[in-house]
Formats: C-alpha cells, structure tokens, sequence
C-alpha cells in the first residue's frame, strides 16, 4: 500500500467517472442511460473507500459508501420502473421520445 | 500488479458495458465492473462495503435489470448519439483533467487500521444516514410497484 497504489486506484476512479460521464452524455437508450449512471456512482464509491483509506478513517468512508450504495440502486429501481413505464406509454426507449409527450 | 490488473479489467468491463449493443449483454458487462469493483474494495481494507456492494451491486442490481429488460424488450441502439463523440470525449477529458489536477496530491494511500470499528460509526455517528437509507428502501419498494405494475398491464392486455 504506497504511491504506487494510490496512484492506481485514482487512475480507476477517474476511469470509471469518465465512462460514465460519457455514457450519460452519448447514449440514448433510457436502460443504457442507467447503466452508465451505475458505472459513474462506482467510481464515487470507489473514491470515497480510497478516501477514506488515505486519511486512515475507513469507517467513516466506508459508512458513506454504505449509503452511496443504498441510494444508487434505489436510483436505478425507480429509472428503470420510468423506462419501462416510458416504454409502454410510447412505445420505444429513446430519451428523446420524451419530448413528444404532448402527442 | 494485482491492483492495476484489478483496475484494467474494471474499465474493460465498463467500456464495454456502455458499447455492447444488446441490453442484456450490457447488463451483464455491467455486473463484471461491479465485483471487480468490490474486489478492489476489499484490498483497500473495507470488507464490509465490499460484500455490500458484490451482492447488491453485482447480484441485485443485476437481476433487476435482467427483469426490467425482459419487461421494455430489447431495442437496438440508436445509432445518432445525444451529443456528438468528439465533444462528449473533450468535455469527458475536461472534467478528468480537473479531476485529477485537484486529487494528484492526496494519491498516498496508507495501510487502513483495521481495529476502527464500522459498526460504532455507521450506527452511532451516521445515525442520520441510517434514518435516510430506510426512507430511500421505501422509495425503492415504491419504484418495483411501478415496474411490477406494467406486467399486471401486459397480462390484462
């Protein structure tokens, strides 16, 4: 556990926040839009433990990456209960049906 | 070595989670990412948030978007992204570049002390946080009546 470690994990951090990132700004298929908002909130988790790690409080870091946790895949649940529902109602997945709802 | 390989195969299955053009198959990649996220997790000396996150992240998770796939159906992806590649990659790399310049400095990651106590922490000191993950899990059941509701629909229909 040293530099070279720490310079590692940060390298997956920002690798992961950036997939995510861009998955959320390029892709349109509302359940591709909440897989990569998965992918980023791995990285904050993943960020948080480190941090927390670094700074020897690893309790406090991993008590909120707890909540992190339980938030993201509440977050999910209900993204995808609105994509299926979107699904139904209009009859595709694309983000930018939603803006024909006044159809 | 073991973290860098750990982390390689994380991105690669983050990656391809975003690429694969199947719902199904992304799902699946997705779930790669999140133990091999968990695998690192456990290194860093929380084993606690790591079975956390190998059984809701890569099981739960997994599942639910197993079930909500077989729901909507699978649709091909659109082949017109939302915002143009090259100014999706240059605002990605924009923010890392900042992202990095801010957390370069605090990268010495020390040995965790493995006598702090979790359970002290979460329920005493975060009792706060305990109070909004119970509200948040009521909001969740709230969200699988939604998802549930479209099948009794279907099956009227």
């Amino acid at each position: 556990m040293s530099w070279n470690i720490g310079v590692i994990v940060l390298a997956g951090i920002l690798g992961l926040l950036g997939v995510g990132l861009y998955g959320l700004l390029v892709l349109r298929n509302l359940i591709k839009v909440v897989i990569a908002m998965q992918i980023l909130v791995k990285g904050a988790i993943l960020a948080l433990v480190a941090a927390g790690a670094a700074q020897d409080q690893i309790s406090l870091g991993q008590s909120l990456a707890l909540t992190v946790i339980v938030a993201d895949t509440i977050v999910s649940v209900v993204g995808l209960a609105l994509a299926v529902q979107v699904r139904s109602h209009c009859g595709t997945l694309d983000v930018r049906a939603l803006s024909r709802l006044k159809k | 070595m073991v973290y860098a390989l750990i982390v390689l195969g994380m991105l690669a299955c983050a990656l391809l989670a975003v690429h694969a053009r199947r719902l199904m198959v992304s799902a699946l990649w997705l779930a790669g990412a999140s133990a091999l996220a968990s695998l690192l997790i456990y290194l860093l000396g929380a084993p606690e948030v790591a079975v956390i996150e190998l059984s809701v992240g890569a099981g739960l998770v997994t599942v639910l978007f197993v079930f909500a796939i077989n729901i909507a159906g699978e649709e091909s992806a659109a082949v017109r992204p939302l915002v143009h590649r090259p100014l999706a990659w240059g605002l990605v790399a924009l923010a890392l570049l900042l992202l990095g310049w801010l957390t370069w400095p605090r990268v010495l990651i020390s040995p965790a002390p493995q006598t702090a106590s979790f359970v002290q922490t979460f329920w005493r000191d975060r009792f706060l946080d305990v109070l909004l993950q119970i509200a948040l899990i009521f909001s969740g059941v709230l969200g699988i009546l939604g998802l549930l509701t479209d099948g009794e629909h279907k099956g009227a229909a």
